[in-house]
């Protein structure tokens, strides 16, 4: 993580020294953002947006590895995703699939994706979020009348039922609320 | 009272003579008789919209597992309990304006509900009822 930071900053700062305009605007963006930049990036591509947001919450490429996205978005396997026909013509998955990959989680300078780029490194690429071990470990002790038992929630999978604020982006816990269950402090 | 009642009637009636078609369904509607489609009818598609059959996971489903039973108000996913936009144009103007969306979820939700892809005459039906709604 260190070293990948001090990396990230000397790139910068090379790029900078070339001279190009536009890459110091970039770094200046960069570094007042970084402190900002805790949760993970919010979804920002309309294709993505309206293609896997309308069967479930439209999960941020930074909850998944690149090589996670690369075997979901998949011609052969969005035909049975999960049990569901998502299917996409090949223009609508190419660029979906390049928007995945841009933003997947080590691509990513967030916080949270940072974790989930960390837990995921090595081993097999989950196909799902709730099977990275930092989304495992954050929820363990979650019961399971919240989860499965609940209405509302359902399953594990559907975080923007308890994450208020998860189309922006954000999980922290002042922003949890499990339906049906008075907030816990 | 009894002026605003008027008004609301008309206003209903031109709310649905607007929706009944949009280019994309006059478009869909020629591609289904195309392929071999009779005329349409709403009370056909009304029941079929209704009629329960056992999906892909051996339960109960008909389209109004997801859409709900009032068009004019939002459905929610069975698995996932996503809110899904109400599905009546007169309360969503988004809806049937997209040859492909429109396609595209024919596919998906005949799939789910009756195992198995519509035909043009049911597509046609399903739509000659949705757009009266
Ligand atoms: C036709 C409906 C549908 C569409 C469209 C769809 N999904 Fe899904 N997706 C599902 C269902 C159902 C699940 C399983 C949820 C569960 O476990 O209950 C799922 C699960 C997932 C999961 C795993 C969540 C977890 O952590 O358990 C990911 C990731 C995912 N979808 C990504 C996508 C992406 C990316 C797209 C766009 C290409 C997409 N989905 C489009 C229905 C859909
Ligand atoms: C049943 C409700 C529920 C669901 C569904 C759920 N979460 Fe959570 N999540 C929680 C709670 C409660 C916490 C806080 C745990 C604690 O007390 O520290 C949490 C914590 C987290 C954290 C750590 C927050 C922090 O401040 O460290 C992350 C990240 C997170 N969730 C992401 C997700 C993602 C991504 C999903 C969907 C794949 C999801 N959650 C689904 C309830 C839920
Ligand atoms: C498993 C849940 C589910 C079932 C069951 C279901 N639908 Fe859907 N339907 C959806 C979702 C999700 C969308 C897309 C989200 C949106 O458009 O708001 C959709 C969209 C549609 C559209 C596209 C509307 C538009 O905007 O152009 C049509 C048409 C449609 N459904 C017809 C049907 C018919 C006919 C049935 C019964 C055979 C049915 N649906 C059953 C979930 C379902």
């Amino acid at each position: 993580m260190r070293t990948n930071f001090k990396t990230a900053l000397l790139a910068a700062a090379l790029l900078m020294s070339s001279g190009s305009a536009l890459a110091e605007g970039n770094f200046w963006m960069w570094l007042v953002n970084f402190s900002r930049q805790k949760e993970v990036q919010p979804v920002d591509n309309k294709a993505y947006k309206d293609e896997c947001g309308s069967c479930h919450f439209a999960y941020q490429p930074g909850l998944l590895p690149g090589k996670s996205w690369a075997k979901l978005l998949d011609e052969k396997a969005l035909a049975d995703h999960f049990g569901e026909d998502a299917s996409l013509d090949k223009d609508t998955l190419k660029e979906i699939y390049d928007y995945t990959m841009a933003n997947a989680a080590e691509k990513s300078y967030f916080k949270r994706s940072r974790k989930i780029a960390l837990a995921t490194e090595d081993g097999e690429a989950p196909l799902r979020i709730t099977e990275v071990r930092y989304i495992k470990r954050t929820h363990h002790d979650i019961p399971e009348k919240m989860v499965k038992g609940n209405k509302d929630v359902k399953s594990q999978a559907y975080c923007n039922a308890c994450h208020t604020k998860a189309e922006e982006g954000i999980f922290d816990e002042d922003t949890v609320d499990i339906p049906n269950f008075p907030k816990r402090d | 009272m009894k002026l605003h009642k008027i008004l609301m009637a008309a206003g209903m009636l031109l709310a649905s003579s607007v929706a009944l078609a949009t280019p994309a369904t006059d478009e869909l509607f020629a591609r289904y008789k195309a392929e071999g489609a009779a005329g349409f009818d709403a009370a056909r598609g009304d029941k079929s919209w209704h009629k329960e059959s056992r999906g892909e996971d051996g339960k109960l489903m008909s389209c109004a597992t997801c859409h709900g039973e009032d068009l004019s108000k939002e459905g929610h996913h069975h698995k996932t309990n996503k809110v899904i936009g109400p599905m009546a144009p007169s309360a969503n103007k988004e809806r049937f304006t997209d040859v492909k969306k429109i396609e595209k979820w024919f596919k998906r939700n005949c799939n789910d509900v009756l195992a198995r892809e519509c035909t043009a005459q049911e597509k046609g039906d399903y739509l000659k009822f949705l757009l009266g709604k």
